[in-house]
Formats: structure tokens, sequence, C-alpha cells
């Protein structure tokens, strides 16, 4: 076992597929020489050449759609959006063009395609790097979307999102990248897409939350533990496919449910995820379903805002002890 | 026409341009043709309103498809437009299953998901039609790219209209096509009109080839109603590509007889310009051609002729007579397993 940091989970995942198979490539903006705007690539480019880990021009919309055209005639490519605050100049070729190819054309090309991105919140960037933007690829069918909290899972999930036929965004949280965990090395480590994980069991409250609120959740059920309050916390990891099973079967045990996430309440992964328990466990809620979340507005630059606006520690328990009173 | 090249590294081939074998001629001529009637018929069949949708009809742009894929091998790719039946026809699709697929139909080459907007068919390397106008650009530097990647000499087609040169897809894609050396054709079938607005309203330059000097790349403007000359500037694109000289923007000078699509009263142009462009005729003009320099007996012309327009109406027949797709096949393919 080694102590890893997700971000070079993430370089060990692209690192061990690339190995594997040649047809793997990678492609961005200062993903070569550079390493990686946030050091996410480093040792691919001298590993394996220009050809297959490569600079782009500062053109997302190019980006997107060479891995398109490169996944449907043969090949794997991984292509990075340094933050999905950028989405909205390349949506055409995800939305359009990646997610509908293999339906469109009823099977006839695979779009074993991989975008992998960033979502910035909390970290003092301002308002076009600070969107946890997940719903805009959850609502479309075609597309995968995954969203790692933990070094192990970050590993798993892109190796299998690299080996995956299906376009497959896969969003990583920047406030995570020094985040460790033992991971073994020798392990070819395959985590499945879809799936979510019970990051802590408990009896009494169900907590479904997303990247950087899994740890958040995490320590407020420790706290809440020394109040006799057992939270279970479950990351569903994948937004789409969503994991809803795992989710429901979890309510039907501790009859109350919170989600934390970082996206807004409107049209989003909490009032997806409120929506389908209200239709399959309905009958076994005691209480209405908690969405916590950053309120309606963009996400302003200032010292302060953010605390303001995110929920954290404290709120998740004060949401909890209401919920149970 | 105009030749725009920042550089001349290349070895010119217009002095070989022009030449034309019998077989050659045949062959143009059959597949000019055969578009030719697809449009012609499937207007008729729209009259009647016996077509499901909208048509966007090719006619008049014949030579553009035609000679630019005349000039590809059969592993070569293309990606095209919503106006793509004759790129479908020309790079080599069947006609019956692209017909059924016109008509939405449970036999054509899609199932019926696509439509008049979108086939594909990667036997032949046809990488698929498309609904929004420049979304196929930004894909083509990925085949492209898998060539290069291969170290195969394969290389990629991508049509388009002047409309979508001002999307910022283009630019992007060309710049990065140029900047990487991609082995890539950008085909851009200028018709004057990007769906109802005269380009000349969008652009301040009247030739979109000349944005190729931008890019530092080869862009060539040529007459999109002479079938010879537009295959003669694909070879000469298509060989700079599969030798490592990198993408060439090639605009194809040409007028779309209908509208935008069937049932377009077409209210911003003149009656006048319309048959301007009409005694131009590619299909006409090309005919005549091969009379006058006795390339083919006018016995073989009309019974190429005959030919595509007994085809055509069988497909169409076909495609009249099949069923629409079964509708819980809506739910299948969302995801490859």
């Amino acid at each position: 076992m080694t102590s890893k940091t997700y971000c070079w989970a993430i370089i060990d995942a692209m690192r061990e597929e690339m190995e594997r198979d040649t047809n793997v490539f990678l492609i961005g903006e200062d993903v070569a020489a550079a390493g990686g705007a946030f050091g996410a690539s480093r040792g691919l480019h001298k590993a394996f050449g220009p050809l297959r880990v490569r600079d782009t021009p500062i053109s997302e919309e190019v980006i997107v759609g060479l891995g398109v055209g490169a996944a449907m005639t043969g090949k794997r490519p991984i292509v990075e959006i340094m933050f999905m605050d950028f989405f909205g100049l390349c949506l055409d070729q995800i939305v359009n063009q990646a997610a509908k190819m293999h339906y469109l054309y009823q099977g006839m090309f695979k779009m074993p395609l991989v975008i992998r991105t960033s979502v910035a919140t909390e970290m003092g960037i301002g308002p076009h790097h600070s969107q946890s933007l997940e719903a805009w690829v959850g609502h479309v069918p075609g597309l995968k979307v995954v969203m790692p909290s933990t070094p192990r899972d970050a590993k798993g999930l892109l190796k299998s999102a690299i080996r995956d036929d299906n376009p497959v965004i896969f969003i990583e949280h920047l406030a995570l990248h020094k985040l460790k965990e033992e991971i073994d090395d020798d392990e070819d480590l395959l985590i499945p897409l879809g799936k979510a994980d019970i990051k802590r069991p408990g009896r009494d409250l169900t907590v479904v939350a997303t990247g950087l609120m899994v740890g958040k959740a995490l320590q407020a059920a420790q706290t809440l533990a020394g109040e006799g309050i057992e939270m279970e916390v479950i990351d569903p990891r994948t937004i789409s496919p969503l994991d809803m099973d795992t989710l429901v079967a979890s309510v039907i045990r501790t009859n109350r449910a919170m989600v934390v996430s970082s996206a807004h309440k409107p049209f989003g992964f909490s009032s997806e995820v409120a929506a389908e328990l209200q239709e399959r466990a309905f009958f076994h809620l005691d209480c209405p379903v908690r969405r916590l979340t950053p309120p309606f507005t963009p996400q302003p630059f200032g010292k302060g805002f953010e605390k303001f606006l995110h929920p954290d520690v404290d709120s998740i328990i004060k949401a909890a002890r209401e919920m149970l009173r | 026409m105009k030749k725009t090249s920042p550089e001349t590294t290349e070895k010119e081939t217009v002095a070989s341009r022009g030449g034309l074998s019998s077989q050659e001629a045949h062959s143009l001529y059959a597949t000019l043709v055969e578009i030719r009637e697809c449009e012609a018929q499937l207007n008729a069949v729209f009259a009647k309103n016996l077509f499901p949708g909208y048509i966007h009809s090719y006619m008049g742009q014949e030579a553009c498809a035609t000679g630019v894929c005349a000039a590809l091998r059969s592993d070569d790719w293309i990606i095209t437009t919503h106006r793509g039946r004759g790129h479908y026809l020309a790079k080599g699709m069947a006609l019956e299953p692209m017909m059924c697929e016109m008509f939405g139909r449970a036999n054509g080459i899609a199932g019926g998901r696509g439509g008049e907007m979108h086939a594909a068919d990667p036997s032949v390397g046809i990488l698929g039609g498309n609904g929004i106008v420049g979304g196929g650009i930004p894909y083509a530097t990925g085949a492209a790219y898998s060539a290069l990647l291969e170290g195969s000499d394969r290389v990629c087609a991508v049509f388009f209209g002047e409309g979508a040169s001002n999307q910022g897809s283009f630019h992007e894609a060309l710049n990065l096509a140029a900047a990487w050396n991609l082995p890539l054709l950008f085909v851009c079938e200028n018709n004057l009109y990007a769906e109802m607005t005269p380009f000349i309203q969008t652009s301040r330059l009247p030739d979109i080839a000349l944005r190729a000097q931008g890019y530092g790349i080869h862009g060539e403007a040529v007459d999109g109603t002479d079938v010879v000359a537009v295959r003669d500037a694909a070879r000469a694109a298509v060989q700079r590509a599969r030798t490592g000289l990198g993408p060439t923007l090639l605009e194809l000078k040409t007028y779309r007889y209908g509208g935008h699509f069937q049932g377009d009263p077409c209210n911003y142009r003149t009656r006048e310009e319309e048959a301007q462009w009409k005694e131009r005729d590619c299909v006409a003009n090309f005919r005549a051609r091969i009379l006058v320099e006795n390339l083919l007996p006018l016995s073989e012309l009309q019974a190429v002729e005959a030919s595509a327009a007994s085809r055509v109406a069988c497909a169409i027949e076909l495609a009249l007579a099949s069923p629409d797709p079964e509708p819980s096949e809506a739910l299948r393919h969302v995801y490859a397993p």
C-alpha cells in the first residue's frame, strides 16, 4: 500500500491505462510538458511522448471535438477541460455529438471518450471558476457523469471510465487534489460506474453527498455520533447513471434523507435525488427530504462569501438535529 | 479560380488538371445523375405531401460531393451536414438504406433515428451528418488525428457550408488542424446563402478560401459547378494531406437551386440570379463536355440516366412501403453495453 493523493491517483490511473492500451491518449490545455494546470498529468508526456500527450490551443470546442472523432474511429481519448465552468464553450460537441452518436446510429459508433474536468467550489477563484455544473450533463441521455470524492475512488473510477465505451464526464474537485489515501499499487483497481458507496453506515438518517461535501458529511457524522445520532453517509460517486437502488434501500432503513451538494437546488442533483426518493420511498419517509445547497446566486470572489454560501459541517449537523427532533 | 497559398512547397498539379478518361467520365456522371435524380424525385414526393419532415435539397451542388469523393479512397472518412444526401451517395452509401433513412423508416441505415439530416456508414468511411451548422467540423480533427496516431495515410474530408464558416467551430478546427498538420480537407460549399441570409452580409471577405491564409494553410477557391475542377483540387488536397503537408481549405463556389428547405419561398434572392446559376448546371454542363470531347457515346449517358431514374424510383417506392420503426426501439442504444 502507498499513500497517494487524489491528484496522483488520477495520474496513476491514466498511466496504467495508457500502458495497457495504446489507443488511450490525452490532450488538453497545458497537459504535456507542463504536466497539467493542476499537475494532474505529471510525467505522462515524458512517458508516452508528444503524440499521446499533447497540448492543445485554448479551444474547448475542438478539444472535445477531437476526442469525439478519435473515439468514433477506434481511439480511447481522454480530453481535459480545465474547469467545468468552461463547458459553455464546448457543450455542442458534448451534448449533440458525443452523447448522441451511439444512439443515433444504432451502435455503429462507440464513443469511448473521457472528458476530465474540475469543479473548484470554495477555492476563492470567483464566478467563472467555481460552479458545480454536473446537472448540465446529468440531464443528457448518453452521457455518464462521475464525481469521485476520494483518491481510491478517483483512480478506480477513472480507470473504468477509460475502459467504458460511452462518453464519461469525469469531474474532479480541485479542493480534494491533496487528499491522501492508502492505495494498493499492484492492484488493477477498477470501480464500476453507477455504484454508490456507503462511506459510513448509520441507522438514523441517510446523507447523500457528492464531491467536496462527502468529507464534510463524514465529519458531521463523527460529531453527531457523540450525541448518539448515527448518520449514514452515501457517496453516489456516479451522478449518471445514479445508483438509486442503494439510496432507496438506505432510506428504507433510516426513514430520513438529506442531500448535500455544492450545486444549486433548482433542477439540480439534490432535487433529482429528492424526487426519486419520494417516488420510490415516500411511505418510508418520516420527514421531508432535506436539500442542503448553496443559495441560488453566482459565486462572488471576496473572502467570506464562500463560507457564507456553501453547506459546511455545522450546517449539516444543524439540519440533521432538526430532522431528528 | 483564385488560389491562396502561404507557401509553395507542394508540387503544384494544375498543369495536369482537367484530364479525364472515359471510365472516369462514366463514374463521375453516374454519381452526379444519381444525386440529381434523388433530389428531383424527393422534391416531387415532398410536393405530394408524402415526405415526413423537411427536405434540405442538394440540387445544384452535386459536383461538390461527386468531385471531392472521387478523390477519396473508400477507407478515407467524410463528415457531412444537414444537406448530406449527395455526400452519402458519392462516398458509397447504398441507395436503398439511405433512402429509407430519409423517410425515417425502420429499415433505414440508422433505423429511422436519423431521418433526413443524419445518416452514417462506417464501412465506407461516412462518420455522420449533422443537425448543427458547423457541428461536424470539430470532430473531423479527431478522425484525422486517429490517422496520425495510427501512422496511416488515411485522410478525412469535412463538408460544410459558408454559413458554418462563421461558427467558432470552423476557426478552432482550422487553427488546430493547421498547428498539428492534420490530414484534413475542409470543404466549404459556398452556395451564397446561410439558410436565408446572403453570405456577403455576414462577412467582409467574399472568398472563404482567403481565410486559409490566416491559419497558414493552403486555401483554394474552385468552380463548384465543374466536377472535374473539384475533383482535381480535391486530389491535390488529398495528396498534400497524405504526404504530411497538412490540411487544405477548399471553397467550392456553388448554388443551391432550392431554398434552405423545400417550401422556402426564396424571397431573399432574385429569379434572375437563379437562372444565371442554372445556366452553369453541373450535370448538364458535364454531360455536354462528355459529348463534345467524345468521351462516352450518347447511348451510354442515356443508359446511366435511365438506370439512375429507375433505381431512385425503386428506392423511394421501397421507402414509402416500408414500416415505421417499432416505437419501443426508441429506448435502445442510449448507452453502449
